[in-house]
C-alpha cells in the first residue's frame, strides 16, 4: 500500500516531464543519474555552438549499482524508466547499455499486462 | 523436469478474505496434486494502472510455483473460470534464477580474488618498505 501511495506523489511533484532528469540528477549528484541533463541526449551540434554546459558521460544505472534482477514486481525501479505518458524511455536518454535494456523494457512490459503500470498516461 | 513459475493474479477488491484464501488453497492443493510445491504471498489491496473492467484497485496475489508446465495450464484454467479474478499473469523464472545464481558466484569469487591479493600486495609494499630502510643505510 504504502509503495502505491508514494508512486503517484513522485511523479506529481515532477509536474513537466523536463523537470524529472534534473530531479533525478540532483538526488545524487555522486553518480550521474540514468537521465543526465537534458542537452547531453542531443545531437552533437554543442561544440559548433561554443555552448557552455558540460556533458557528462551517462552510465547505466543497472551496471553502476549492480541490479541484476529487472522484475516486472518493483514497480519503483520501473517507473523510472517510463515517461510521463506511459511510454518506455528511450535508451539515448537514460544510459542504459542495451542487455540491460532489454531485460528492462521486457519487465515493463510484463508490468503492463498485470496493471501494476499504465499502457499509456500516468497510473490513476 | 520440474521448473519455477511466478503466477500473479488480481481479484476483484470487494472479495472476501475467507473467499479468498478458499481460492488459494484450492489453487495450491490442484498443484501439490500434480506433485508441486507452492508458495503464495497476498500483497493486499492495491490500484491499478488503469481501469480493467469496472475495476480501479484488486488484491494481488503472488504465488510462487515449483512444478511442470502442465500444473501452469490447469492453474490458468481455474483462473480463468473463476468469476472473481480480474487478471492474472505467468512468468517463468528458472533461467532467470539460474542466471542470478551464477552472476553471484562469479561476484562472490572475484570477491575473494580480489580480497586475497589486496593483502599480499599490501604485505609485498611493506617489505619492499622495510627493504629500502635498511638497505638505505648500509651505502651511507
Amino acid at each position: 500500500m504504502a509503495e502505491e501511495t508514494k508512486a503517484p506523489t513522485a511523479h506529481a511533484g515532477s509536474s513537466g516531464g523536463e523537470s524529472r532528469p534534473e530531479r533525478s540528477g540532483g538526488d545524487r549528484p555522486e553518480r550521474s543519474g540514468p537521465r543526465g541533463p537534458r542537452p547531453a541526449g542531443g545531437p552533437g551540434g554543442s561544440r559548433e555552438g561554443g555552448r557552455k554546459y558540460f556533458r557528462r558521460k551517462k552510465v547505466c544505472k543497472f551496471c553502476v549499482e549492480k541490479i541484476e534482477a529487472v522484475n516486472y514486481k518493483d514497480v519503483r525501479l520501473l517507473a523510472q524508466f517510463v515517461a510521463e505518458s506511459g511510454k518506455i524511455t528511450p535508451r539515448r536518454l537514460t544510459g542504459v547499455c542495451m542487455p540491460h535494456q532489454r531485460r528492462l523494457s521486457r519487465a515493463i512490459k510484463q508490468a503492463r499486462n498485470i496493471a501494476l503500470l499504465p499502457f499509456a498516461g500516468r497510473a490513476q | 523436469m520440474n521448473r519455477n513459475y511466478e503466477l500473479m493474479f488480481i481479484v476483484r477488491p470487494d472479495m472476501v478474505d475467507e473467499d479468498l484464501n478458499k481460492l488459494i488453497s484450492t489453487l495450491e492443493s490442484s498443484v501439490t496434486s500434480a506433485g508441486g510445491t507452492t508458495k503464495t504471498e497476498v500483497w493486499g489491496k492495491r490500484r491499478l494502472a488503469y481501469r480493467v473492467g469496472r475495476f480501479n484497485d484488486g488484491i494481488f496475489v503472488l504465488m510462487l510455483i515449483d512444478g511442470i508446465g502442465a500444473v501452469v495450464h490447469e492453474l490458468e484454467r481455474r483462473l480463468r473460470v473463476t468469476e472473481p479474478v480480474i487478471k492474472f499473469l505467468t512468468v517463468r523464472t528458472d533461467e532467470e534464477l539460474k542466471r542470478l545464481d551464477k552472476i553471484k558466484k562469479i561476484r562472490d569469487s572475484k570477491k575473494k580474488a580480489s580480497a586475497a591479493p589486496a593483502a599480499t600486495a599490501v604485505s609485498v609494499t611493506a617489505t619492499t618498505e622495510a627493504g629500502t630502510e635498511t638497505s638505505a643505510p648500509s651505502p651511507v
